[in-house]
C-alpha cells in the first residue's frame, strides 16, 4: 500500500502540474511586465532586418520594432529578449507563446492571419519576390526563364508565388529546395540553379554578403508578388495588438512630424497639437493602451523614427527607400492618426 | 498472464488482498494501464483545448485543398494544382524508391566489403577494415552533406559545360544525363512477362524439389530460371515489334531535355545512405560468416559435397539465421535515415510534409502524418523479415 500511494500522489502531483500550465490564457502585457522583459521572434540572421553584429547586439529593422515595444512598456528599449527562429519554427514560437512577438520578415496573408491563429498588426516593410541570376547567364528578364532550375527556400509564401508565377505565365521550372539560408545560396552559387529566388530585400541582402564578387550576380527587374512584411501577435489578445500596432504608428507618424531621437527633447514644448500629443504632453494616449502617458516619447528618443531606423538598418545593405517611403514623399508608408 | 504455481491450496473463500499475488499482479496492471490511458487522453484533450481557445485550425481537410508548391522529382503526375493529400503520395513515394534502392545496394555493397575484411589477402582485409570504421563512426547527416556540396555540387560543371563521356550521357551539377527507352506499350509487356517468370521459377522449383525428394533426379534448376525471367520479357519484345528507339536528353535552353536524369539530391541520399548502411552490413555478414564453425565445411566435404554445395546447403543456411535479424534492423534503419534527405534538398515524405505543416499550420496532423507513414513502412519491413527469419530458421525434426 506503501508504494501505491506514492505512485498516486507522484501521478496527482505531474497532473498537477500540466493543468497548471495548460489554462494559463493570461494577458501577454501582463506576462510581458511580469516578467521584465519583452520575448521577440526574429530570423536568425538577415542583415538589415535582424542579425547580431560583432558584438553579439542584435541590430535591424525587426530588432527595432521589438525595442519600439519595450520602450512603450518599461520606458526602456533594451528590455528585449530575443530568439532565433528559421521560417518552419517562427508560427509553432509565437502560438505557443515561446515569444510575445514574431518580427521576422513575415509575410501577411489571410491563411497566416486565420487559420494560424495569429494577428499581424502593421507592416514595417514593404517587399516583393524577385530573381538573381549569375551575369554570365546572359538573362534580362524572368520571363526568359522558361525551363530554369531555381533554387529557393521550403515553407515560405516565395515557394508558392514561385509556382503561381511560372503557371500564369505558362512556363515550366524545376524547384531545388533547401530550408537552411546558407545552403540555399550555396547550392545557388555552386550552380545547382540557375536562379535563386526569395524576397527583393533578401536577394540584395545575399549579393550585397558575396563582396568582390556582388556584380557577378544580377536582380532581375520583375517583381512577382506583393510581400507585405509585419510583426504578428497571438490571435484574441487584443490590448497587445493595439500596443503593437500603435508602437509602430507613432513611428512613422514622427517621421511625418519631424520627430527624431535627436531632435525630440528640443520639441517638448513645440505648438503643434500633434508634436504635444506624440510627446506625450497631452490626450492621454497612453492611458487608453495602459501604458505611460511617455510611451510614445521613450519609443522615439530610444529608438527613433522609422527613417531613422530604415536608414541605419536597411540602407546599408542597398536598399533604398522606394515603396516604403512616405506618402507624403510619394510611397506608400502611412500611418493612422495617432490621437 | 501467466499463472503462478502455487504449493499451498487455495483458501476456501476468496479474499482480495494484495498479498495475493494474482490479485497483486492484476491491481498494479489496470493501475498502469488506467494510468497510461489517462495521460492520453489528457494529453489529447489539453492539445484540443489550446488549439480551440487559440483559434488555431485543426482536422484533415486541408488534404484535399491545392498545394501550390512544385516539387522536383515525382514518379506519378504531379503538378502545383494538385491537391496536398497527392504531394504527400508523391514524398511517401519518393522514400519508399530511395529505400528499397538503398537496401539493395548496401546490402550487395555491405556483404562483398564484410567477405572482403575476411578475405586472407592483407590489403583486401585492410582496406575493408579501414572503409568500416571510418564510414560507422562519421555521423550520416555530416556524410550526405559531404557528398551533396563537396563532391558532387564543387566538382561537376555547370550544364552548359556538361561533360560527355559517352554519346547521349551528359555529366553536370544537373545531374547525370542518360537516354532512355522511348515510351512504348511493349516495355509494359515485357514488364508482366517478368513477373510471370518469376512466379514460374518458383512454382517450377518447388515442383524440382518435391521430385528430388522423391525420386532422386535433379532438375537443371539455374537454366530454367534464367529462361523464364530473362527469355519471356525478351519474346514479349520481340513480339511487341522489337522497338529500339531511345530518348536522348538534349541540351535546350537552361537544361537537358528528354532521357533519364539522376539528380544530384537523389544521387547524394542514396550514395550516402549505401555506403554509411554497407559498413554495418559488413560487420553483420562477417559476424554470420564467423558463426559457423570450420568443423561444418570440413563434415560437408567428407561426405562428398562440392564446394558450391556446402556454401549453398551448409554454411549459408547456418549463417543466415544469425544475419538475418541485425539486418532487419539496419533495413529500418535506412528507412528512417533517409527523412535527412531534408538536409541537401531531396522532396522526400518529411521534406514535403514540412513544408506542407508550414503552409497550412496544422503542425500536429503533419507531425501526425509523418509518424503514420514511417510506422506503417518500418512495421512491413520488420513482419517481412520476421516471417523470413522463421522460415529459415533451423527446423526441429
Amino acid at each position: 500500500m506503501k508504494h501505491l500511494g506514492k505512485i498516486a500522489a507522484t501521478a496527482a502531483i505531474a497532473l498537477g502540474a500540466l493543468a497548471g500550465t495548460a489554462n494559463a490564457q493570461q494577458s501577454t502585457l501582463d506576462a510581458v511586465k511580469a516578467k521584465g522583459f519583452v520575448q521577440c521572434g526574429v530570423n536568425t540572421g538577415l542583415a538589415g532586418f535582424s542579425a547580431p553584429d560583432s558584438q553579439g547586439v542584435w541590430k535591424g529593422l525587426d530588432v527595432d520594432m521589438c525595442r519600439g515595444v519595450a520602450a512603450a512598456v518599461f520606458g526602456d528599449a533594451n528590455k528585449v529578449r530575443y530568439t532565433g527562429l528559421t521560417a518552419q519554427q517562427r508560427f509553432t514560437a509565437l502560438q505557443s507563446g515561446e515569444v510575445d512577438i514574431l518580427a521576422r520578415n513575415t509575410t501577411w496573408t489571410l491563411a497566416r492571419d486565420t487559420s494560424l491563429g495569429l494577428d499581424f498588426v502593421a507592416v514595417n516593410f514593404y517587399d516583393g519576390q524577385g530573381f538573381m541570376v549569375k551575369r554570365t547567364l546572359n538573362v534580362k528578364s524572368a520571363k526568359e526563364l522558361n525551363g530554369a532550375t531555381v533554387c529557393v527556400q521550403p515553407g515560405t509564401t516565395t515557394e508558392l508565388n514561385l509556382a503561381d508565377y511560372f503557371r500564369a505565365n505558362r512556363m515550366q521550372f524545376r524547384p531545388v529546395v533547401i530550408e537552411k539560408l546558407e545552403e540555399v545560396v550555396a547550392a545557388y552559387l555552386a550552380g545547382r540553379c540557375d536562379a535563386y529566388t526569395t524576397d527583393a530585400s533578401g536577394l540584395a541582402s545575399t549579393r550585397s554578403a558575396q563582396g568582390a564578387n556582388a556584380n557577378q550576380h544580377i536582380i532581375l527587374p520583375e517583381i512577382i508578388s506583393k510581400e507585405p512584411l509585419g510583426p504578428a501577435v497571438r490571435h484574441g489578445d487584443n490590448k497587445w495588438a493595439d500596443i503593437v500596432r500603435w508602437t509602430f504608428n507613432v513611428m512613422v507618424e514622427a517621421e511625418e512630424m519631424g520627430l527624431t531621437s535627436g531632435n525630440i527633447d528640443s520639441k517638448m514644448n513645440d505648438p503643434n497639437p500633434g508634436v504635444q500629443r506624440l510627446v506625450g504632453k497631452t490626450g492621454d494616449m497612453g492611458k487608453m493602451l495602459g501604458l505611460e502617458n511617455n510611451w510614445s516619447y521613450n519609443i522615439i528618443k530610444q529608438v527613433g523614427n522609422y527613417g531613422e531606423s530604415y536608414d541605419r538598418n536597411v540602407k546599408p545593405i542597398g536598399l533604398e527607400r522606394g515603396v516604403n517611403e512616405l506618402w507624403s514623399k510619394g510611397g506608400i508608408m502611412y500611418a493612422p492618426p495617432v490621437r | 498472464m501467466a499463472s503462478i504455481p502455487r504449493s499451498r491450496p487455495a483458501p476456501p473463500s476468496i479474499k482480495l488482498s494484495l498479498s495475493d499475488p494474482v490479485v497483486r499482479a492484476i491491481v498494479f496492471q489496470v493501475l498502469v494501464v488506467g494510468g497510461v490511458a489517462l495521460l492520453v487522453w489528457y494529453l489529447v484533450s489539453n492539445t484540443m483545448a489550446n488549439m480551440e481557445a487559440r483559434k488555431i485550425a485543426s482536422g484533415f481537410g486541408f488534404l484535399n485543398r491545392e498545394a501550390g508548391f512544385a516539387i522536383s522529382e515525382h514518379s506519378i503526375d504531379y503538378s502545383p494544382a494538385d491537391s496536398y493529400f497527392r504531394a504527400l503520395v508523391v514524398g511517401v513515394l519518393n522514400t519508399l524508391i530511395v529505400a528499397i534502392l538503398g537496401i539493395i545496394l548496401a546490402t550487395i555493397l555491405g556483404t562483398i566489403i564484410g567477405i572482403g575484411r575476411l578475405a586472407k589477402n592483407w590489403l583486401i582485409s585492410q582496406i575493408c577494415s579501414v572503409y568500416i570504421e571510418v564510414m560507422r563512426n562519421l555521423p550520416l547527416a555530416l556524410q550526405l552533406v559531404f557528398w551533396y556540396y563537396a563532391v558532387i555540387l564543387e566538382n561537376l560543371p555547370s550544364a552548359r559545360e556538361a561533360h560527355n563521356p559517352l554519346p547521349g550521357v551528359f555529366v553536370s551539377s544537373r545531374g547525370i544525363m542518360v537516354p532512355v527507352p522511348a515510351n512504348d506499350p511493349t516495355y509494359g509487356w515485357m514488364l508482366i512477362a517478368c513477373l510471370i517468370g518469376i512466379v514460374g521459377t518458383v512454382l517450377l522449383s518447388r515442383w524440382a524439389k518435391a521430385r528430388q525428394a522423391a525420386t532422386g533426379q535433379q532438375f537443371p534448376m539455374l537454366r530454367a530460371a534464367a529462361g523464364l525471367i530473362l527469355g519471356l520479357p525478351l519474346l514479349a519484345w520481340l513480339a511487341g515489334g522489337a522497338p529500339t528507339v531511345l530518348d536522348w536528353p538534349e541540351l535546350r535552353g537552361f537544361n537537358f531535355q528528354g532521357g533519364g536524369t539522376l539528380t544530384p539530391e537523389f544521387a547524394a541520399l542514396l550514395i550516402g545512405l549505401v555506403t554509411y548502411t554497407a559498413a554495418f552490413v559488413a560487420e553483420i555478414v562477417r559476424s554470420g560468416i564467423l558463426a559457423v564453425s570450420h568443423g561444418q565445411t570440413e563434415a560437408s566435404s567428407a561426405l562428398g559435397l562440392k564446394r558450391g554445395l556446402t556454401l549453398r546447403l551448409v554454411i549459408l543456411p547456418q549463417a543466415l539465421r544469425v544475419i538475418i535479424p541485425p539486418m532487419i534492423s539496419q533495413y529500418l534503419n535506412i528507412t528512417k535515415n533517409s527523412s535527412l534527405a531534408v538536409l541537401i534538398g531531396y522532396p522526400d515524405l518529411v521534406s514535403i510534409a514540412n513544408t506542407t505543416l508550414n503552409q497550412t499550420g496544422q503542425a500536429i496532423e503533419g507531425i501526425g502524418i509523418i509518424m503514420m507513414v514511417y510506422l506503417t513502412v518500418s512495421l512491413s519491413i520488420a513482419a517481412f523479415g520476421n516471417w523470413y527469419n522463421k522460415r529459415i530458421a533451423l527446423t526441429e525434426r
